[in-house]
């Protein structure tokens, strides 16, 4: 297998550089592996953590910036980040108001922010954590370690970032980012396993017929494998799989996200179907966003997110975001 | 009687061992997680051994407490906090003796394990590294061998069974016909035991 880098062991911290050269309006900590918007801590207003394994770009440094994160913390490919990450990104966004954690429900991602929410405590910074758990793929949760964070993870960090941006306290930017992750559902397919540097061929085996339905993502398979389906027939099927949950009153965003080696061309055209089916089943939609967003290294495939959102919610989405990743109205 | 170097060879076996071992746990990680187990665990326990060798802490307990202490630095995902966590209860339980007997490190050992189930909610039979762990326990008090043969035993038993906790879950009746991974390095951990001890 081919790939752009020098060796596995380095594939993070060179990725850190390079994004430091391109954003210099980001602190950059390659050595302690934080991302930091440059004005942190902002005075008065509630800093916002979140993090994760490496591979999913733009998520989560990417989303750093003014109007949403107040940091980042990259672990390893796929892998969590360790406390220490978290303590550090804590103490450099704190002004005074608070933290809030954002933490997708994965094992390793729930023990290291727990880990590092205590530690944060002792120095007496004050956290609040949203788990972000999403994803309509995981059914039988009393017997899984329960529903996986995904695509609802930029839904959280962009209205609770806008929430703290306008200078909200900390119990309202918690709550709103709880409203937010109960408010939205995805339902992820690949079309082929990914790449870890580390094992440097695919992380499971997909036929070149067959794809994995109900995907999360990092590179594990999904729930079921089914030979391969047009366009059309997974909108219907990752729809249909969310409403079966969600069961929208209100106006939805929409979130068609790229798994990372899926070109735009194809993601418009699944765009087009979801948007259709939306239509048929009369859910109205407020705003679209195509890309690849939450990612997993070069696996093919994508996912739908619907997020239902009341009015503040919709214009916390709308207001103005500066980040890599993500930026409008500046 | 075992004093701070018995430990300290612990880690550097086991280090080793996870070394040498690296690439069949990512293997067996990559049908039900994520392909990355046996690189953060070669990342952690080489940092272990690095900061052993540095800091070099006189009892049993401050050994086993440093090195969890750096697995948590260094491992993340669930493995960092899982394994530090069971190393530095176990050191926590040794108190500051200068030795000690290998009945009160099987009693340490046992309330480490108790921690690491109470952090990751896992039960035996749940197929992670509790299915090694809780048996290795137990048959402690016998030998060092016959714990690594019990951790052996109970990481080869989790191949029929559905995950219930970690990534593994997300599968269902998929995870059945897979070793656990991470019952698999803890069966390292516990046979690095009888090396350390030169049984």
């Amino acid at each position: 297998m081919k790939m752009l880098i020098n060796v596995a062991e380095t594939v993070v911290a060179d990725a850190l550089r390079g994004m430091a050269a391109a954003h210099p309006e980001l602190t950059v900590d390659v050595e302690n592996r934080v991302i930091v918007r440059r004005d942190a801590p902002v005075a008065g207003r509630v800093g916002l953590v979140s993090g994760g394994g490496s591979g999913h770009e733009p998520l989560h440094g990417g989303f750093v910036g003014p109007g949403m994160l107040s940091a980042a913390c990259p672990g390893e490919v796929f892998t969590s980040p360790v406390p220490d990450q978290m303590l550090r990104a804590a103490a450099a966004v704190n002004s005074g108001a608070g933290v809030l954690f954002i933490v997708k429900n994965y094992t390793g991602d729930v023990l290291n922010f727990d880990m590092a929410a205590e530690l944060a405590e002792d120095e007496g910074i004050r956290i609040a954590k949203v788990l972000v758990n999403d994803d309509v793929a995981v059914t039988d949760s009393l017997y899984t370690a329960g529903r996986r964070g995904t695509g609802a993870t930029l839904y959280v960090e962009k209205i609770a970032g806008a929430a703290a941006e306008e200078g909200a306290p900390l119990e309202r930017v918690e709550a709103l980012a709880r409203q937010v992750n109960e408010s939205s559902r995805s339902f992820g397919v690949a079309l082929s396993a990914c790449t870890t540097p580390a094992k440097g061929s695919p992380t499971f085996d997909l036929p070149p017929g067959e794809l994995e339905l109900g995907v999360g993502i990092h590179g594990e398979p999904g729930r079921e494998r089914r030979a391969m389906m047009t366009s059309r027939e997974i909108a219907d099927f990752s729809v249909q799989a969310i409403l079966e949950d969600l069961d929208p009153r209100n106006p939805v965003l929409v979130l068609v996200n790229g798994m990372g080696a899926t070109p735009l061309l194809e993601l418009y055209g699944f765009n087009a179907e979801v948007q259709r089916v939306l239509t048929e089943r009369g859910v109205v939609v407020a705003h679209t966003l195509v890309g690849n967003y939450v990612t997993s290294l070069d696996m093919a495939g994508a996912s739908v997110t619907l997020c239902q959102v009341d009015e503040e919610l919709l214009r916390l989405w709308n207001a103005p975001v500066k980040t890599p990743g993500l930026r409008w109205g500046v | 009687m075992l004093d701070a170097d018995f430990f300290r060879r612990w880690m550097t076996v086991t280090a080793a061992s996870v070394d040498r071992e690296a690439e069949r746990l990512t293997d067996l990680d990559s049908p039900i997680g994520d392909a990355d187990h046996g690189s953060n665990l070669k990342r952690g326990f080489t940092a272990v051994v690095a900061t052993l060798e540095k800091e070099a802490p006189d009892t049993p307990g401050a050994v086993l407490m440093l090195a969890g202490r750096q697995l948590i630095s260094t491992v993340g995902g669930a493995s960092g906090p899982l394994y530090g966590t069971l190393l530095r209860r176990t050191g926590k339980a040794l108190g500051d003796a200068a030795e000690v007997t290998e009945e009160q490190f099987a009693d340490a050992l046992r309330a480490g394990v108790d921690a690491v189930m109470a952090l990751g909610g896992a039960a035996p039979g749940d197929k992670t590294m509790i299915d090694a762990l809780v048996p290795a326990v137990d048959a402690l008090s016998g030998s060092f061998a016959a714990a690594r043969a019990a951790a052996e035993e109970g990481a080869a038993a989790t191949i029929p069974l559905q995950a219930r906790k970690g990534r593994a879950s997300y599968l269902g009746e998929r995870s059945i016909g897979h070793q656990d991974p991470g019952a698999t390095s803890s069966a390292l951990l516990i046979a690095a035991l009888e090396e350390a001890a030169g049984e």
